[in-house]
């Protein structure tokens, strides 16, 4: 992959398209980059992509600039971050300067609503195609540890509303204690 | 002045603001609400409203709105620009030292329980977003087969089957924004 002008291009474009047709924030855009970087483009693979996101989830500020800026900076350094991090912030920004004005308007439009529910639709196809791909890979790996993380992470955070922090930071601790070894890498 | 004020006071939001867009949304209000009344409470939930139904994550959306009703334009990029130029400098230092230190055995286990966490969040936001598409709420539905949204359900099980062929995610969320309005027609 060259970093010219082109490659500098296609990763703000992509992630400019990506930030600008996502609605729901975080997870979502995390899973519409991994299908873009990992599975389209091939510029990252999936095990860079779930560290840096395991960072930027535990690091303060907003997940998905995070992200964007951890990964631009993974694939092209403090320029590529900068990148990352404009395009994610531009297209919100000029939507809500462009809808703060409006939005009373816009809210009680028929097609727009239908737009909106149906790329609501679309976003989450791709989440949940992005979380099969994740799960499949994680129970064919046979790892006991791993699949007791995902199954009490997943019960606790949707059925009892335990706070992500919290489950992050256990979750760690667990992996500082008992999976260090290779086979988890 | 303001300016500077935006600029420094979403800056410090983002720095101790951990866990997600929701989760920041009571310190800006703080700020923005009860400290500098840039906003009116009214106006502060609308952007909840606005969030709904515009792209991007919440807290970029509250930082431009409340930048644009305190100083205008400009003062909608400041605040903006001042509550993710922090996270480029913490972000870039964390990447360092992990890449640095990556093949020590303590962050390379933390690393190891955080990768099926991510997992386990994403599969648990994908239970929210799929009662959202299909059933327009956030809780279990007490029908589900009463209250199902047939147009929901349609769109979110075409698109599965286009990103399972693997066809691009941009090309997905337009289509499914067109078969919207198709689908609106018939339902």
């Amino acid at each position: 992959m060259k970093k010219d002008a082109r490659f500098y291009w296609t990763f703000f474009k992509s992630t400019f398209m990506i930030s600008a047709l996502t609605f729901g924030g975080g997870y979502v855009i995390i899973a519409l980059m991994k299908a873009k970087f990992v599975d389209e483009l091939g510029w990252l693979d999936e095990k860079q992509t779930l560290d840096l996101v395991a960072i930027a989830q535990s690091t303060p500020g907003i997940m998905a600039v995070n992200t964007s800026i951890m990964l631009g900076y993974e694939l092209a350094g403090f320029f590529g971050a900068i990148i990352g991090m404009l395009a994610t912030v531009i297209p919100p920004l000029v939507i809500i300067g462009i809808v703060a004005r409006f939005y009373e308007l816009i809210a009680e439009n028929e097609y727009v609503r239908l737009v909106l529910k149906g790329m609501q639709c679309g976003a989450t196809a791709i989440l949940v195609n992005v979380a099969i791909d994740l799960a499949v890979k994680q129970f064919k790996a046979k790892l006991i540890l791993p699949l007791i993380i995902i199954v009490a992470t997943f019960i606790a955070n949707l059925f009892f509303d335990v706070n992500i922090m919290l489950l992050v930071l256990i979750d760690g601790v667990v992996g500082l204690i008992l999976m260090r070894g290779k086979i988890y890498g | 002045m303001t300016y500077l004020l935006l600029f420094w006071e979403f800056a410090k939001i983002s720095v101790v603001c951990v866990g997600g867009g929701y989760a920041s949304m009571p310190l800006i209000q703080a700020i923005v609400v009860n400290k500098y009344h840039w906003l009116s409470l009214s106006e502060f939930i609308d952007i909840f409203t606005i969030s709904q139904m515009t792209p991007g994550p919440i807290g970029i959306n509250a930082a431009t709105f409340a930048g644009t009703k305190a100083a205008g334009t400009l003062g909608g990029i400041v605040a903006t620009l001042g509550f993710v130029t922090p996270s480029i400098f913490i972000c870039i230092a964390l990447v360092k030292i992990v890449t640095k230190y990556g093949d020590l055995g303590a962050i390379h286990g933390i690393l190891n329980g955080l990768r099926p966490a991510v997992v386990a969040l994403i599969a648990s936001a994908c239970v929210s977003f799929i009662l959202l598409a299909v059933w327009d709420i956030e809780k279990f539905p007490s029908d589900p087969v009463g209250t199902m949204n047939y147009l929901g359900l349609i769109i979110l099980i075409g698109a599965l089957i286009a990103a399972r062929k693997k066809i691009g995610a941009v090309p997905i969320l337009l289509g499914s924004g067109i078969a919207g309005i198709i689908l609106g027609f018939v339902f």
